[in-house]
């Protein structure tokens, strides 16, 4: 079971209500360093089998057609999760 | 009621239903009361039963995931919309239903939430920018009118270019008087198409149609019945074409 992620985020020149709500909620709790949030989305897609080019492909037109509007949203990453761990460990290992 | 339109016998509107809809039988009698059949059309259903009209009411269809609009868009029936709103079909969307025009790329911009993220339920005053619309051609240029307003994600944003265009062109349909109540761009409150029969607004005139269940206005509390005037401008727009 491979698995594709996709991460939208608010386009930087829209204001992001959401992500300024949660930035005045955080001094409150002694988060004090923040000092702004924006808020976006991730989307896991699950795929039968392996993730490959063809399916990312096809994620990347997913992302951009369905799961963001490019009025208001950016598609930052359409990614094969797994592979990306795979890299982290490895590029760990080699610290 | 004595306001119905004169010709507008046997013309037929359909009013479409998403899963989650809330207002299409506000819509459905505000049709009646111009005049006209109201048709119910569903969401899953190709085909738009040769209405007149298409009104897309307000509610938070598919519970407003992904997106508000975003889900609905992919409805059966509105490839059918989309199809006849290129060819001359009046369409109007309140609320919900603007935001699924919006994501169907019918008409240009979209909402995000208010920006003092509270919902907002009030007694709207507009200004009327475009009285030449289908849906607006009974109205005065520069007319003030009141209607309620009532939702989450009501702030209309577009690109500096694309809101430069619509002014220009004249395509903002109505502006918040007074108050911007969601901090939309320049204060936008409804816009229309090119061609201006496609008409899209956050406030709600189907809920302004009849004495006793509207907004307050000079005759007293709840008198207010200026959202009727939407509705016999497209039957008033259907007898002239």
């Amino acid at each position: 079971m491979g698995r594709v992620v996709v991460d939208v985020m608010p386009k930087p020149e829209i204001l992001d209500p959401q992500g300024k709500a949660v930035a005045r909620a955080l001094p409150r709790l002694g988060f004090d360093q923040f000092v702004s949030v924006r808020q976006g989305k991730r989307f896991e897609l699950e795929v039968e089998g392996d993730v490959t080019p063809e399916v990312l492909d096809a994620a990347q037109r997913a992302a951009e057609t369905v799961l963001s509007n490019p009025v208001i949203e950016d598609v930052v990453r359409v990614a094969d999760i797994e592979a990306d761990a795979a890299a982290t460990v490895a590029s760990e290992g080699l610290a | 009621m004595s306001t119905a339109t004169a010709g507008a016998q046997g013309l037929r509107v359909g009013v479409i239903t998403f899963p989650g809809t809330l207002d299409d039988r506000d819509a459905a009698r505000a049709v009646r009361l111009a005049g006209a059949e109201a048709v119910s059309l569903w969401h899953g259903d190709a085909d738009l039963h040769d209405v007149d009209a298409v009104v897309l009411p307000g509610g938070f269809s598919y519970g407003d995931y992904l997106r508000a609009g975003a889900i609905s868009r992919f409805a059966p029936v509105m490839e059918k919309v989309v199809d006849a709103a290129h060819g001359g079909l009046p369409v109007l969307g309140i609320c919900n239903g603007f935001q699924v025009l919006t994501e169907v790329h019918l008409l240009p911009g979209s909402m995000i939430k208010n920006d003092h993220l509270s919902f907002i339920c009030r007694e709207q005053p507009l200004v009327v920018e475009n009285a030449s619309t289908a849906w607006t051609n009974e109205y005065e240029q520069g007319q003030r009118i009141v209607v309620p307003l009532k939702n989450q994600d009501g702030q209309y944003v577009a690109d500096e270019h694309t809101l430069d265009e619509l002014e220009g062109e004249g395509r903002v349909v109505f502006r918040y008087e007074g108050w911007n109540p969601n901090g939309s761009r320049r204060g936008i409150a409804g816009v229309t198409n090119a061609r201006g029969n496609v008409v899209g607004l956050m406030p709600h005139p189907e809920h302004a149609v009849e004495a006793g269940f509207g907004p307050a206005a000079d005759a007293g509390p709840r008198s207010g019945t200026d959202g009727l005037t939407f509705f016999t401008s497209v039957l008033a727009h259907l007898v002239a074409a």
